[in-house]
């Protein structure tokens, strides 16, 4: 194990991240949308080598990204992937924020129109807490990772697991893996049918590419 | 002529500063097909060219800045007009990198402009120079540089004009620049801009003094003229919150108002010294040339309409900047960079600084610009190789 992928693998690096990490191929050219102060795009750069390019909306992110090396610009997921010419990016990353997005459809077909792949998660609200809420309570679910009240959260377009699969068959794209994580934020490594991942699963994590 | 004025007329002969001079056999063509020989380049120089000679940084000024980026400047004695930036330890460290600006081609520090003397018939250009575009004052940058031996330089950076160069630089030499910084700027000027631009240019051609720009000669000086010029422009650099907040209605050294045309407001007297003190330090005509410039740059224009194609394969990695109250050079022009860059695929890193001092901001001590500038030239000097 190299020195950097050693890092990749520490403790103190999400493991979302650190899956994400996995998935893409050392040297490639990467785009992170939503890439807030640049954490993922220095664990690339460091443990994968590769170009990396960011947007992000909070100019506080932007500055701290740049300011640490990376070439990201201030900007919108739902309107600026527009300016990037076809199969300009290998991978394309939509972490944590596809549920912020004002048209989810219309970014991810924007995704695979100017990378190779997309590598995208989101928070799962078909999980059992976030049903429990909903269900027993009477109330919109808030959680640890999801702290928003309904009325001031940014999170706009909430789906599940099972919402998310639709959405990739309606848009045509291959899936070419696919991941749940527990609470715990590790990897589901049950071999289990959707349903149940879309209950047990925190989060949904995805690899896609075009159906060409 | 006052004794300051005469100092700012030794600048445009003689500066205090490097001077390089090409021979007739060197001449520099015009974009308007004119040939200007023997060309004169006035230029400052700060820290040292490491053996690769990869190392150089060309700062390009703006409209009415010069060479001197990090140097008390020859006529008012003032700090240079980028110290926030450069120098020792500062984000484009004098220590590291070898540091280069040159006075503007239709300037008057130096460099060969309208106040320089006319080889051919020994009197000053004045309005006989042919008109000079940014590309223009980039083509001879290219002339310093080349006569440096330095190939590729591993920065070109600027505001506002100076910014305009920096995108006209990585346009025309692709592969002389490694990294870019343009700031507060844009590829075109909007018809406020050229509007704002008029004015100062109309008031400095009605001044009796200005003599259709052969002030020199007939022994006047067009100073109301161009300290109006100033006066207007200087209101553009700011932003209304920061002349609200440094001035307001506040009274200049008086109790009550004087019923009279007297500067009795504080800002008027800000003004009517912003001008007068201007006119001791730059030349008339050079503000008309300059302007003019500013006014003709279109980048896209000079590419089919199409902004992506002046960027397209470029290896550079651009980093844009902005400012919120910047109303000269709103955003969405540093956004209209941004997206020609991304549409050329270009590595370009683009942050709008939260400020509230105009289109100044870019010369002031802004943190979170100086942080952005510093983060982005250390990964490129990485990139570069460049201990």
């Amino acid at each position: 194990m190299s020195a950097a992928d050693a890092r990749a693998r520490s403790a103190d690096v999400r493991v979302d991240f650190r899956l994400i990490a996995e998935m893409v191929a050392p040297g490639s050219r990467v785009l992170d949308v939503g890439c807030s102060d640049g954490a993922l795009l220095a664990l690339l750069t460091d443990a994968r080598n590769v170009d990396a390019r960011g947007i992000e909306l909070s100019r506080e992110g932007v500055a701290q990204a740049v300011a640490r090396g990376l070439a990201v610009i201030q900007g919108d997921a739902d309107t600026d992937l527009d300016d990037y010419p076809d199969d300009a990016f290998d991978y394309v990353i939509l972490s944590q924020t596809l549920q912020a997005t004002r048209n989810p459809r219309r970014v991810l077909e924007q995704m695979l129109r100017i990378g190779q792949r997309a590598i995208v998660s989101f928070p799962n609200f078909g999980h059992w807490r976030m049903r429990m809420q909903v269900f027993f309570g009477g109330r919109m679910p808030v959680t640890e990772n999801l702290p928003f009240n309904w009325w001031d959260t940014p999170n706009i377009h909430f789906c599940t697991i099972r919402d998310f699969l639709a959405l990739v068959d309606l848009i045509g794209a291959r899936m070419e893996r696919a991941e749940a994580l527990d609470d715990a934020g590790k990897p589901i490594t049950l071999n289990l049918p959707w349903w149940a991942w879309n209950i047990i699963g925190q989060q949904g994590l995805f690899l896609l590419s075009r159906r060409d | 002529m006052g004794f300051e004025s005469q100092i700012a007329q030794d600048q445009a002969d003689q500066p205090h500063s490097l001077v390089l001079r090409f021979p007739a056999g060197q001449p520099l063509v015009l974009d308007s097909g004119a040939v200007l020989a023997p060309l004169t380049i006035a230029y400052q120089a700060y820290g040292l060219l490491n053996a690769e000679r990869s190392n150089a940084v060309l700062i390009c000024h703006a409209l009415t800045g010069d060479q001197h980026v990090a140097n008390a400047h020859p006529i008012t004695g003032k700090p240079g007009w980028w110290e926030t930036m450069v120098g020792p330890g500062k984000p484009i460290d004098t220590n590291r990198f070898y540091v280069l600006c040159a006075n503007v081609l239709g300037g008057c520090m130096g460099t060969t402009g309208p106040a320089s003397l006319d080889p051919a018939t020994g009197r000053p250009y004045a309005t006989d120079l042919p008109l000079v575009t940014i590309r223009d004052m980039v083509r001879a940058q290219a002339m310093l540089v080349d006569a440096l031996g330095i190939e590729t330089l591993f920065c070109v950076a600027g505001g506002s004009m100076g910014g305009m160069q920096v995108l006209e630089w990585a346009s025309s030499f692709p592969h002389r620049v490694f990294a870019a910084m343009p700031l507060a700027t844009a590829t075109k000027h909007s018809a406020q801009n050229i509007a704002f631009n008029e004015v100062g240019r109309q008031a400095v051609m009605a001044d009796p003094g200005w003599h259709g720009g052969r002030y020199r000669e007939a022994g006047t000086r067009p100073d109301k003229g161009l300290g109006v010029a100033r006066m207007a422009a200087h209101i553009t650099y700011l932003s209304e919150p920061a002349l609200q907040r440094k001035f307001g209605r506040k009274l200049q050294d008086r109790a009550a108002p004087t019923f009279s045309f007297d500067a009795d407001f504080q800002i008027e007297s800000y003004l009517r010294h912003q001008g007068s003190s201007f006119v001791e330090r730059f030349d008339a005509n050079s503000y008309l040339y300059l302007t003019r410039a500013m006014d003709y740059f279109d980048l896209a224009a000079d590419h089919g309409g199409v902004l992506a194609r002046a960027f397209l394969g470029t290896k550079t990695r651009f980093c844009v900047m902005s400012f919120t109250s910047d109303w000269l050079f709103p955003t969405a022009d540093s956004r209209q960079i941004v997206h020609a860059l991304n549409a050329a695929a270009a590595s370009v890193s683009f942050v709008e600084i939260e400020s509230d001092k105009g289109h100044d901001a870019f010369l002031l001590h802004e943190p979170e610009m100086l942080a952005t500038a510093r983060g982005f030239l250390e990964s490129a000097a990485r990139a570069r190789g460049i201990a």
